[in-house]
């Protein structure tokens, strides 16, 4: 019975992935305040290898990822109808993320392999396709990738390889450009280490963006009281138009 | 220098928003236009989210209009009587039109319906007043005075009313109906329907250009104010920093078109005006004939 029981024991441990070396991270920021003069903001990621072994001989890469909290996203074809251009198809994505940037040490089909991108869901493409899209019109890869492609555009979407800076195969650091267009809510931010394609250990943390002061104010009134900001605004503009008439008279007299 | 939109949720320019807001400003006093029909496209332009974009305008258009009224009152160019007749109008409008554009915002084609009632009525409005406006003035400028039109279909219809200071004596089913169809347009089309009240009050109603533009822009301040309530309520798509921004050049631009636009002959301002309406409108028809540069597009479903 003993002998059995520390075969059990044993048979656990080995079924334990072997973490010779784990990831130490810290950001530059814990909290992200959208004030009035925000104007965009960059975070640095840096951190450590912590390991208790030799180094290994193949090749150690970091891929770090930012993810903005996804929101629901219609994406529409036009096409040509009667000499106008008008939208025809359109694609309803449930969840894409408002914000994705992948930075890395290396290529990232060099750093992880299909499979590990696969379960960890780490490019853009497997980002967009792991929270699911829901039916519509046929060739919706197209439709994903016009969304890729559009938020590339806009830096909502960052593809960064050879960002990282990686020096010796232990300490490392990357800045993530965040736009000024940023949606409020919590941003995770992953680092992963790879050797040969295979995860070796990751790491997660969240950077909570939120408005402060007039701005977090303004919002709030107008979800949560629309019937007195609407009314609060029509008011202001009473007393800015009132108010330059009367300045403007005040002048003239 | 940048500033972050609450609502919008975006950073722009703050000069750049103070002179749009300005230039908005000085046709809505010179033209009695609200001008929503170009801070709107100026806005997408500036990559603010159309939602936020209609409903911020018509707040906009709200304290210009009010800065415009001010000085016409002063200057006795407002027909209240007519304003209140074409207000009522407006509001059932508006409110018909609302409920339209919810049931074609479901549909999902309610962009393409936007454009295509710009293009249309802008176009309509924009040749009718060129060609009617270069025609008297040609008959100025040849000495032949403008004959005031009468006996017009208008004035055989019932309810008739006294409207002292336009001079008229018609009935008030065609300023109701002129209202409630421009109150439709507004709230479809996100404007103040000022440069259809225009025309329709000069070419339909036959009230002289002097208290024309007064007498619009008072009941584009209700009209508006009342869509403005209704984005915020419903949609929470009204920024309220990007219209005080927008209204600080806006009401100054307003003061200071109205004194251009009283050293102006009515003539000259028609054809301004309509060259104007014609130059937006070509921009409008052009964007949708041409091939767009990317055939797709996104919309954010949880923010609109």
């Amino acid at each position: 019975m003993a002998m059995f029981r520390l075969a059990l024991v044993l048979l656990f441990c080995m079924t334990l992935p072997i973490r010779a070396e784990t990831v130490v991270a810290g950001l530059s920021q814990t909290r992200i305040s959208i004030n009035t003069s925000f104007q965009g903001s960059e975070i640095l990621v840096f951190g450590a290898v912590k390991r208790e072994a030799p180094i290994p001989a193949e090749k150690l890469d970091v891929i770090i990822t930012v993810q903005g909290p996804a929101v629901p996203v219609t994406v529409r074809r036009k096409a040509r109808r009667l000499g106008i251009w008008v939208n025809t198809e359109s694609v309803e994505v449930d969840r894409a993320p408002s914000f994705y940037s992948v930075s890395t040490t290396a290529p990232l089909s060099q750093a992880l392999s299909q499979t590990e991108d696969l379960r960890h869901q780490v490019s853009i493409d497997r980002a967009i396709r792991a929270v699911g899209v829901a039916d519509g019109a046929e060739n919706v890869p197209a439709f994903i990738q016009a969304l890729i492609r559009i938020r590339m555009r806009a830096g909502l979407y960052q593809m960064q390889p050879n960002t990282i800076s990686l020096i010796e195969d232990t300490l490392f650091r990357t800045g993530v450009a965040l736009p000024a267009n940023l949606t409020e809510g919590d941003y995770v931010t992953r680092i992963f280490l790879t050797r040969g394609g295979q995860v070796i250990d990751m790491h997660q943390t969240t950077i909570p963006v939120r408005k402060v002061g007039l701005e977090r104010w303004i919002f709030n009134l107008a979800h949560r009281q629309p019937l007195i900001y609407g009314l609060l605004s029509v008011l202001i503009a009473v007393i800015a138009g009132w108010g330059a008439s009367a300045v403007f008279r005040y002048f003239r007299a | 220098m940048q500033i972050y939109l609450p609502i919008a949720e975006i950073s722009v320019n703050l000069i750049l928003l103070l002179g749009l807001g300005g230039v908005v400003g000085l046709l809505s006093g010179m033209f009695g236009v609200g001008g929503g029909f170009l801070i709107t496209p100026l806005l997408f332009f500036m990559g603010i989210p159309p939602a936020v974009a209609v409903a911020t305008g018509a707040n906009q258009i709200v304290a210009s209009s009010i800065s415009g009224v001010l000085a016409h009152l002063r200057r006795k160019t407002v027909d209240l009587r007519m304003g209140t007749v074409l207000l009522i109008g407006g509001l059932i409008g508006a409110a018909l039109g609302m409920a339209a554009f919810n049931v074609l915002r479901q549909m999902g084609q309610v962009d393409l319906l936007v454009r295509l009632c710009y293009v249309l009525f802008l176009g309509v409005i924009g040749g009718l007043m060129l060609i009617e406006s270069l025609r008297s003035w040609r008959r100025i400028r040849g000495g032949a005075r403008p004959k005031r039109r009468q006996h017009r279909w208008v004035h055989g219809l019932p309810f008739k009313m006294r409207f002292r200071t336009s001079g008229l004596y018609i009935s008030a089913i065609p300023p109701l109906l002129v209202g409630a169809l421009v109150g439709v347009l507004a709230a479809i089309m996100g404007v103040g329907g000022g440069f259809i009240m225009v025309p329709a009050m000069i070419y339909l109603l036959g009230m002289p250009t002097k208290v024309v533009v007064g007498t619009s822009l008072f009941q584009i301040i209700f009209i508006t104010g009342f869509t403005t309530m209704a984005h915020a309520v419903t949609n929470q798509t009204v920024d309220m920093a990007l219209a005080v921004i927008l209204l600080v050049g806006g009401v100054i631009g307003a003061q200071l078109g109205t004194r251009i636009g009283a050293h102006l002959k009515a003539e000259q301002l028609r054809i301004l005006l309509a060259a104007l309406v014609l130059a937006v409108c070509g921009k409008l028809a052009l964007d949708l004939v041409l091939r767009p540069e990317d055939l797709y597009s996104l919309s954010e479903t949880g923010a609109v």
